[in-house]
């Protein structure tokens, strides 16, 4: 490979160079072997089976790369490669040549932990499945036999080749189930594993007996199919929700392993291993805090929720201590470091995954509890039904007991959501659509009212300066370097469009640096302060100069220059809209939700944004409390809202809504506050995510429906005695199957 | 005679079921299942393809 096709910046490979460093390896490199090492990465960039094959292609073809194994499902490629020949610095920039990004994904361990689950899974299935065809068909020998006559002795054969075949179904596949129910009732709940487990345990035991002194009736079959269908149906509930769970690892992105540090005066981007005690780091707006300090300098407000549980934000100032792993959401913050260690950071973010895979939607926390209530009543119900028998005919007592029993197993009850739930979410994230919230595809169905953001999400959100406007007698050079370094801090879209007009060099330092969310930015360079926003904040520009200004660049925002006397300088920045947003917002009006814009650019900006979007209520100059208020006095009207959104200003916002999206490509603040990412930022996924919750909803309650239906209907059958144990397992596995086909119509 | 050739058969058939058991744990320890989607792709995809950052540079080479 000749390194002259490679264009990558020098920085850019200057920080693949520390992933090169021992102390970063350590959390994620294994020693396999002398000089071998092996890491796991996810990639980044993926759309099809192509990209996959291409990466694994091209990564093979290097010298000193002893396997590479990319999986298709879940974008992870697990590379080992020779230390001698190659670094891993070299492995991720050959992955950055091709176009595509690769950081390492820490959490090897509970990688590792799943992929034994799911093999132990497999083989109970597999166990369970063989038995299963076998005992069948030996039972059909022995109805066949019950019918037309059967010699003693050949029965005895095939009921003992049935105990033979179902014995490690019993002890090896059904295993799950035990563990679960014991767990339950040593806690004293009751969970739907718990008449499953007294189902298998004393059909078998039952079985045994009369296998051992003969008589009527074995259920070796209904035992084994019985677990097969059950655990069937579970693996295919929980691989649809490990797939959700891997993206939302994807995204999180693990390995926080940079930051930027302040030394007499300069950033550098650093390792956070090689940050040491009362070293200088500066925390930009939207950014995560690497490591535990004190601020010396910076006001802004922290979310430290990722580490407390409590999501309101902190106002933070000059003497305050943060918390590494806690979120800068205002202002830039300079912090001296008092503690370091990736401990605290990983602690807080593996405490974000774990919060993340707890969290239950409403509804299924109700169908848990109405499952609850729903096996007492069975096991009541169940034992009845056994002492009323016993007075009728003892003889068919416990098939009878063992037929409510199987029939009746609230399996269907509580597959019906968690199923519906993860086979939507595994199709919406093969769209780009990573739902991070349970109960966000419940509400979307009940949406009547949906809000844009404009930068950023209507918008590209990557503005251009079109032109400068002089209104004093400083030079265009100067003035366009004093806004770059105010914007320096800021993470805001429009921020990029000033630092991509001015060398790095040309930056100057900036003390006092401050950040108000929908008005600008503020600093002093050289002991003068500078302004940088829309009009009012600094209202030293006269309001005939934005008219005409605005008259001759209608789409355009108007960002004022000022120092603490004078409007120095008019930037005509402009940014144009996402192809799609025309076509997306007519596809979501159509389906009778109301479109709305909130922005906090100039009224000329968002008339004309939305006159070309065909959106009649629109509000510009908002800040973020105002949007706020704008979206509670629609929620006091009874209006479900949606919000959509990508920056800082929006997270306020985003939380407020019933329902909200964040692009993919915003500030990690907004997509942490949202319900919903939209990992490709295209604007038509809204309202494919709106079909999504919808149809998820109606597969709800068909499920619902069928289960409660099929359980009341079976019930009395069952308790009569018309039922046979085989039946009742045909029965029960069915209806399960239904619920579960059902939701993987979803996918 | 019946049940001698019946007690064959089904020995015979547990026979068989230990090598479909074995052979079917093999395969999921060795991680055959892992990835459902992967092999079918990649049967598909050619080796010289000049998508290939390698291949492009043969190719320039031979001009």
């Amino acid at each position: 490979m000749p390194e002259s096709g490679h264009e990558i910046v020098p920085a850019e490979i200057q920080k693949l160079a520390l992933y090169d460093h021992p102390d970063i390896q350590r959390s994620f490199v294994i020693d396999a072997g002398e000089h071998r090492k092996e890491a796991v990465l996810i990639l980044e960039g993926i759309t099809c089976a192509a990209c996959v094959w291409l990466n694994e292609r091209h990564l093979k073809q290097l010298s000193g790369i002893q396997s590479v194994e990319v999986n298709y499902a879940n974008h992870r490629a697990r590379v080992a490669w020779d230390e001698r020949q190659i670094e891993l610095s070299r492995i991720l920039q050959e992955i950055q040549f091709l176009g595509y990004n690769a950081h390492p994904y820490s959490a090897w361990q509970a990688d590792q932990i799943r992929k034994t689950q799911r093999k132990r899974d497999l083989q109970r299935i597999a166990i369970a499945g063989i038995a299963a065809a076998q005992v069948m068909m030996l039972a059909v020998a022995l109805y066949a036999g019950a019918w037309y006559g059967i010699d003693i002795n050949t029965r005895r054969l095939l009921r003992w080749f049935s105990l033979l075949l179902t014995m490690p179904v019993v002890s090896f596949a059904a295993w799950p189930f035990y563990r679960s129910a014991w767990s339950a009732i040593k806690s004293s709940r009751l969970n739907m594993d718990v008449p499953v487990s007294i189902a298998i345990l004393s059909a078998f035991a039952g079985s045994l007996w009369v296998t051992l002194t003969g008589g009527a009736q074995v259920y070796y079959d209904t035992v084994s199919m019985f677990t097969l269908f059950l655990l069937v149906t579970r693996l295919l509930e929980s691989g649809a929700r490990e797939k959700s769970i891997e993206s939302a690892e994807n995204l999180l992105k693990l390995q926080p392993a940079m930051t930027t540090r302040i030394r007499d005066g300069q950033q550098e981007y650093i390792a956070v291993l090689d940050l040491q005690q009362g070293d200088c780091i500066l925390a930009k707006a939207g950014e995560i805090v690497a490591a535990d300090g004190l601020i010396v300098e910076g006001m802004s407000t922290v979310d430290e929720s990722l580490l407390t549980g409590e999501s309101h934000a902190v106002p933070k100032q000059t003497g305050d201590t943060v918390i590494a792993g806690s979120l800068n959401q205002e202002g830039p913050l300079t912090i001296q470091v008092t503690d370091i260690g990736e401990n605290t950071v990983l602690a807080g973010i593996v405490r974000l995954v774990d919060k993340a895979q707890a969290e239950k939607p409403r509804i299924a926390q109700l169908a848990d509890r109405v499952s609850v209530w729903f096996t007492l009543g069975l096991l009541i119900f169940a034992l009845l039904t056994g002492v009323i028998w016993l007075y009728i005919d003892a003889a068919r007592a416990f098939e009878i007991v063992l037929s409510v029993l199987v029939v009746t197993c609230p399996c269907a009850l509580s597959l019906a959501v968690p199923a519906a739930l993860a086979a939507a979410g595994s199709n919406l994230i093969k769209r780009g659509i990573l739902v991070t919230r349970g109960h966000a595809l419940e509400t979307l169905s009940h949406v009547t009212y949906l809000v844009f953001d404009k930068t950023g999400t209507l918008t590209i959100g990557k503005p251009r300066i079109e032109a400068m406007e002089m209104l004093s007698n400083v030079s265009a050079d100067q003035c366009a370097a004093i806004a770059a370094s105010l914007e320096q801090a800021s993470e805001h879209p429009l921020a990029y469009a000033f630092m991509r007009h001015v060398e790095k060099e040309r930056l100057f330092p900036v003390t006092q640096a401050g950040n108000m969310p929908g008005h600008g930015v503020t600093g002093d360079i050289a002991g003068t302060t500078y302004t940088l926003g829309n009009r009012n904040f600094a209202n030293l520009g006269t309001e005939a100069d934005e008219r005409r200004i605005q008259a001759r660049y209608p789409a355009a925002t108007l960002v004022w220059l000022s120092d603490s006397k004078q409007a120095l300088a008019v930037f005509v920045l402009n940014d144009p809209l996402r192809d799609d947003a025309k076509i997306a917002i007519a596809a979501i009006q159509s389906r009778g939700i109301s479109v709305g814009i909130l922005s906090g650019d100039s009224d000329a900006a968002v008339a004309y944004a939305a006159a070309e979007l065909g959106v009649a209520e629109f509000s510009s100059q908002q800040k973020p409390q105002d949007k706020l208020a704008f979206l509670q006095a629609l929620q006091v009207q009874g209006e479900v809202v949606a919000m959509v959104g990508d920056g800082i200003n929006d997270a306020p916002v985003l939380a407020g809504a019933q329902v909200s999206f964040a692009m993919g490509t915003g500030t990690d603040v907004a997509s942490q506050t949202s319900d919903i990412v939209l990992l490709s930022s295209k604007l038509s996924d809204v309202d494919a995510a709106l079909s999504a919750g919808k149809n998820t909803l109606q597969v709800m309650r068909q499920n619902l429906w069928w289960a409660a239906i099929y359980n009341l209907v079976a019930l009395p059958f069952a308790a009569l005695g018309y039922i046979p144990p085989w039946l009742a397992a045909l029965g029960m596995s069915l209806s399960s199957l239904i619920v579960v086909l059902n939701a993987l119509r979803l996918r | 005679m019946t049940i001698s050739t019946l007690l064959f058969l089904l020995g015979m058939t547990m026979v068989f079921i230990a090598f479909i058991v074995i052979g079917i744990l093999w395969a999921i320890r060795s991680g055959q299942f892992e990835d459902m989607e992967g092999p079918a792709q990649r049967i598909l995809m050619d080796d010289d393809d000049p998508l290939l950052p390698s291949n492009r540079i043969e190719e320039e080479n031979k001009k």
